[in-house]
């Protein structure tokens, strides 16, 4: 079982730890609910260094991450980063991943449990390119809550109002040579943080000292799930896999069909032309009754779909959850049945997400 | 440090027998309370329900999984604590007393007496054995 650099810092605050893609991970330290409270309110601090890093350089470096990815790479510059997927030649999802554009190539950010998946597939097609598995030697953490910005800038001497929503930058963070990019996975402002692993202890205290006298607190996996669930964030393993496609999920916005050839586009071209047989939707539960990942979709006795993720939420003290239905059964306010242990439990399909930060507005942010 | 006036299952739900009656009130211990952290949902069977000894006759949810409540002995749910969902917040205090759950008339003394005493039952957790 891996162990992050964190980890005996994670024993010493007393969290639970439990097995996460081959991990040693927090799920939670003081309780799931009070975290996830504290990242809505303040600002909280993860650790997720368990996620992969890859770096894609060398000639070749934008044509092998333009032709494996379903976003289109050629419209960034220095410090963007982009929201992409990952499709295999039938256009389903072998991951979503951020590519951050450098100076010399790019660095990757997959999901922990598909490294293999993804690093044999860069390889395979890397041609002249080189793809460095740099997990071990950088560290990640991310600090989240509308007070982030307020407590990183204690220990940064540049503006950080200046790194943009999907933006990055290289600097000192408490003397620490990183990148920061405005990136989360909490549907609040925050920052993600990656640097030398042997500098993680280090910096991890600085920020929990920088961040004390305004609630700074570490955070689990376990509210980094529900947060994620409020703000209708997928996650891998749940609402993507290789059994969906990008228009399924709801996330053709990240798919550049007119880019130049991709791995899945003729597939995705087909998708398009021929439509989808079901969607991704939230819902909220009308009866009592948490929907769980697995649990079936219903409409009148007839299976309709089935829940990918389901939760108590916290912020809006309703039980949620998201799920692929037939596409008859994706519009705002459509009633169907959760079954919950042999019961039929009614739930209606909500705008998504569910929850959206204060300031936001109607608007959905591109990235 | 587990009430003697209490007995107890594998899967840590608490028995209180009344021996004249042949009732015997159920609820989940400390032990279970703590493991399971962040409790939002409850869901208990109906009056006149039919339970099997080591069968789920409810459900209890925290934020992240779904856990079984098992019946401690066969018999008949003879009163349901429906209140208790609504103050799920007791459990974190004090699970024995008014956080009970059912009471089921028994059908079969000789299953009350398979149950841990205390003791056993803070042997059992200190191996480690715990299943929630």
């Amino acid at each position: 079982m891996n162990q992050t650099p964190l980890y005996n810092l994670h024993l010493k605050y007393k969290a639970h730890m439990r097995e996460f893609s081959g991990w040693q991970m927090p799920i939670y330290y003081t309780g799931i609910i009070a975290e996830h409270k504290a990242v809505r309110q303040k600002a909280g601090l993860f650790d997720i260094s368990h996620m992969v890093r890859l770096k894609i350089e060398g000639i070749g470096a934008s044509d092998l991450v333009q032709r494996l990815t379903t976003n289109d790479v050629s419209v960034l510059k220095t410090g963007d980063i982009q929201y992409s997927l990952v499709c295999n030649q039938e256009g389903n999802i072998l991951d979503d991943i951020l590519v951050f554009s450098l100076d010399d190539g790019y660095l990757l950010v997959v999901n922990a449990g598909n490294k293999q998946t993804v690093l044999s597939w860069f390889k395979k097609w890397a041609g002249q390119a080189e793809v460095k598995d740099i997990s071990n030697q950088m560290s990640m953490a991310a600090i989240q809550g509308p007070i982030s910005q307020i407590i990183l800038q204690k220990l940064i001497d540049i503006n950080l109002s200046s790194i943009k929503y999907y933006h990055f930058t290289q600097e000192k963070i408490a003397g620490i040579t990183g990148f920061i990019s405005r990136t989360g996975y909490t549907g609040e402002d925050g920052f993600e943080l990656c640097f030398a692993s042997e500098k993680a202890k280090t910096l991890w205290l600085a920020l929990l000292s920088a961040g004390k006298d305004y609630g700074l607190q570490p955070i689990g996996l376990g509210a980094r799930d529900t947060l994620r669930l409020e703000a209708a964030l997928p996650l891998y393993g749940h609402e993507l896999s290789t059994q969906i496609n990008p228009f399924e999920a709801g996330l053709e916005r990240f798919v550049k069909l007119d880019k130049g050839d991709f791995l899945g586009r003729r597939s995705l071209i087909e998708v398009k032309k021929v439509g989808i047989n079901r969607k991704l939707v939230g819902f909220e539960m009308i009866d009592r009754g948490i929907p769980r990942a697995g649990y079936t979709v219903s409409k009148d006795g007839k299976h309709i779909g089935q829940v990918t993720s389901g939760s108590f939420s916290p912020t809006l003290d309703k039980n949620i959850g998201m799920g692929y239905v037939g596409t008859g059964y994706t519009h705002e306010g459509c009633e169907f049945e959760i079954e919950i242990r042999g019961k039929s439990t009614g739930a209606r399909v909500v705008k998504t997400p569910f929850y959206k930060k204060s300031g936001e507005g109607g608007k959905k942010e591109e990235y | 440090m587990y009430p003697t006036d209490l007995k107890y299952t594998v899967t840590h739900e608490w028995a209180g027998i009344e021996e004249k009656t042949g009732i015997v009130t159920v609820g989940i211990g400390e032990y279970a309370v703590k493991q399971l952290s962040d409790i939002v949902f409850l869901e208990l069977p109906a009056v006149g329900d039919k339970l099997k000894k080591g069968e789920p006759f409810g459900a209890i949810e925290s934020v992240k999984a779904v856990f079984d409540l098992n019946s401690p002995v066969t018999g008949e749910v003879v009163e349901v604590n429906q209140a208790l969902s609504d103050n799920l917040d007791l459990l974190q205090t004090d699970p024995y007393g008014q956080c009970w759950m059912v009471r089921i008339k028994a059908e079969n003394q000789e299953e009350i007496q398979a149950l841990m005493n205390a003791g056993d039952y803070e042997d059992f957790i200190k191996k480690g054995q715990g299943k929630h």
